[in-house]
């Protein structure tokens, strides 16, 4: 036998495009639907994690009142997220909805910041890790508010109202928690000096964000800083924490190289998409 | 029904108080917080209240099994609303119970130590995803058996929480019934989801209601205060006469080979849970009694830190205004 005969069936085209189906061709880097796409998945995967991390505290908050504010807090987090996903499944063009990218990606087309997927740890690396997130986040919706793409601002009026809330009470709590007993005071120091390392990711622009800037789409976050300085800067001395020496940080997050713990987190939030594959639920 | 056995206490007062006490209830006058009334009267409603608040608080712990695996976005966010809203009926509960002359913390202590009890129903465990939809229709069900009539209640403040809780309690079981929709139409594993999850929460669910109490003098003296307004049969009874037609409308069969409609009686006849397994898991021998109980001890304990730290900055601030004046 000189070779075996082709066992391939005639229409294996059209088998591979239904097959596909959904997936389409994947944006182009570099073309200005890569980035918006980019751009939306950074927002959304920022507020999809860090709403999950906050999720986890569900019955197990140090007082009645932090477990209402922590799932409302979760709430507003994974209600933006289907807003910014949703937008980036428009964009993207593929028919990918908000839950296809949220239970559907894996952990490398993950665009948000390291910080946010960071364990909870006890309730106070939970509310520093929350602060720092939210000190940036309100400047950054606030800039949205002013973007190009009126979807965009629309999302950020809105989201930014529950934001400004979340700073207040997060703040509010940093402040009390500092400057309350002499153990409160050193774990939080702790959840700080532990979280400084992540927090320079969330102003470190890269050349999507460069021309997304460029076309008045979304702030250069690095413009954000002078900002999240002057709310931090505050607070920490309110507090009576230090603010950690030294400006390194990890960085990856944003480009989808992420800490050992995404995986983890994953592997809980999508488990039933993944195990059953088509159901609708 | 998230009370269950609640003793009444006997009551030593002056009978012509009593007597006008409970002619004050009869007339369905609602008695408020800063009227006279029996201690029984008293001590009956701290412990009623307290055990529903409880429940609130350790029924988070089920549901909050599946927060972090629901299966999609919405999904994920009507669970967390709705463990949420239970922590809201906690609160407005453990405050109609203070209004008493008990701290929640007090009552949070006796959780805690064993001396103050939850629903039965809340050391079950949570397996599969269609548990989160058969814990909203079967069991926030249940509970709005029992919670609908206690709108009527006399005592003023747990009337007003009652009527507050009842109707969010009414949306939840809305929301358990189209998740069970979900996956009773959904693919065979879905359904086979659905089936076991039926399987394990119906006779669990019969025994909310707690064993039968026509003859107990506890119950008799509840029903006169208008603190318990139906017998625990009239109430199971209710809630199978309601659920079988729903079970059907999903094509799940209910695990009782011995359920069928009764014409003269106008209602079904059904087996009666194992009441063994009923007074196990109340001595602590459910499945998840102490898994339970050790995750609010350990949420209690390690924020005691927070708590302090909450009162002590509290202190230093009020320290700064009376040096500042």
């Amino acid at each position: 036998m000189p070779s075996l005969p082709d066992i391939m069936t005639p229409d294996a085209e059209a088998l591979a495009r239904a097959a596909g189906k959904g997936k389409g061709a994947p944006l182009e880097a570099g073309s200005p639907e890569h980035d918006l796409f980019t751009g939306l998945t950074r927002l959304g995967d920022n507020t999809l994690i860090l709403g999950h991390r906050v999720s986890e505290w569900c019955g197990h908050a140090p007082v009645l009142e932090e477990d209402i504010a922590l799932a409302n807090m979760a709430l507003d987090l994974i209600g933006q997220t289907q807003l910014w996903l949703g937008l980036a499944g428009e964009v993207e063009g593929h028919g990918r909805s908000a839950d296809d990218l949220a239970f559907l990606r894996d952990a490398w087309h993950f665009h948000n910041v390291l910080l946010v997927e960071r364990p909870n740890r006890d309730f106070g690396h939970t509310l520093m890790r929350q602060f720092l997130f939210d000190a940036w986040h309100q400047p950054m919706l606030r800039a949205l508010e002013d973007s190009a793409d009126d979807r965009i601002a629309d999302i950020a009026r809105k989201a930014g109202k529950e934001v400004a809330y979340h700073l207040e009470r997060s703040a509010d709590l940093v402040i009390r928690l500092g400057d309350g007993t002499e153990e409160s005071h050193a774990r939080m120091q702790d959840a700080l000096d532990r979280l400084w390392p992540y927090v320079g990711e969330m102003f470190h622009a890269d050349e999507v964000d460069v021309r997304l800037a460029h076309e008045g789409v979304m702030p250069d976050p690095a413009g954000l800083r002078p900002t999240w300085d002057a709310t931090v800067d505050e607070i920490l001395a309110e507090s009576t924490l230090a603010r950690p020496e030294g400006d390194f940080f990890h960085k990856g997050g944003r480009q989808g190289r992420h800490t050992e713990h995404l995986g983890h987190l994953l592997a809980a939030m999508q488990w039933l998409q993944r195990a059953y594959p088509g159901a609708k639920w | 029904m998230y009370a269950q056995m609640v003793k009444s206490e006997a009551t030593n007062d002056d009978p012509e108080k009593l007597a006008a006490f409970q002619a004050r209830i009869d007339a369905n006058e609602k008695i408020e917080p800063k009227d006279w009334m029996p201690e029984g009267y008293r001590k009956t409603l701290i412990r009623q209240i307290g055990q529903h608040a409880h429940s609130e608080i350790v029924g988070q712990l089920p549901e909050g099994n599946w927060i972090t695996r629901a299966p999609t976005l919405e999904r994920k966010a009507i669970l967390l609303a709705k463990v949420q809203d239970e922590a809201g009926h906690g609160l407005y509960l453990y405050c109609a119970a203070e209004t008493l002359g008990i701290s929640r913390d007090e009552m949070t202590e006796m959780l805690l130590s064993g001396k103050m009890k939850y629903s039965s129903i809340f050391n079950y465990p949570t397996l599969n995803w269609a548990d989160i939809g058969a814990v909203g229709w079967l069991v926030d069900g249940a509970a709005i058996m029992n919670q609908v009539p206690l709108q009527r209640t006399s005592f003023g403040p747990y009337s007003r929480a009652m009527i507050r809780i009842c109707k969010e309690e009414s949306f939840h079981q809305r929301q358990g019934y189209d998740i069970m929709m979900k996956m009773a139409r959904g693919s065979p594993e879905q359904k086979e989801m659905a089936q076991d999850a039926l399987n394990r929460f119906w006779y669990p669910s019969l025994m909310m209601f707690g064993p039968s109490d026509k003859d107990s003098v506890h119950s008799a003296q509840s029903m006169a205060w208008k603190i318990k307004i139906n017998t625990n049969d009239e109430l199971r009874q209710k809630f199978v006469d309601q659920t079988v037609p729903q079970a059907e409308y999903l094509g799940l069969t209910i695990p009782d080979p011995d359920l069928k409609w009764n014409e003269e009686k106008g209602g079904y006849d059904f087996s009666e849970p194992d009441w063994s397994e009923f007074y196990d898991v109340l001595k602590g021998n459910g499945p998840c009694n102490r898994d339970r109980i050790e995750a609010r001890q350990e949420a209690w304990e390690k924020g005691r830190w927070f708590r302090d730290a909450l009162v002590a900055h509290a202190e230093k601030r009020a320290a700064r205004r009376v040096a500042a004046e």
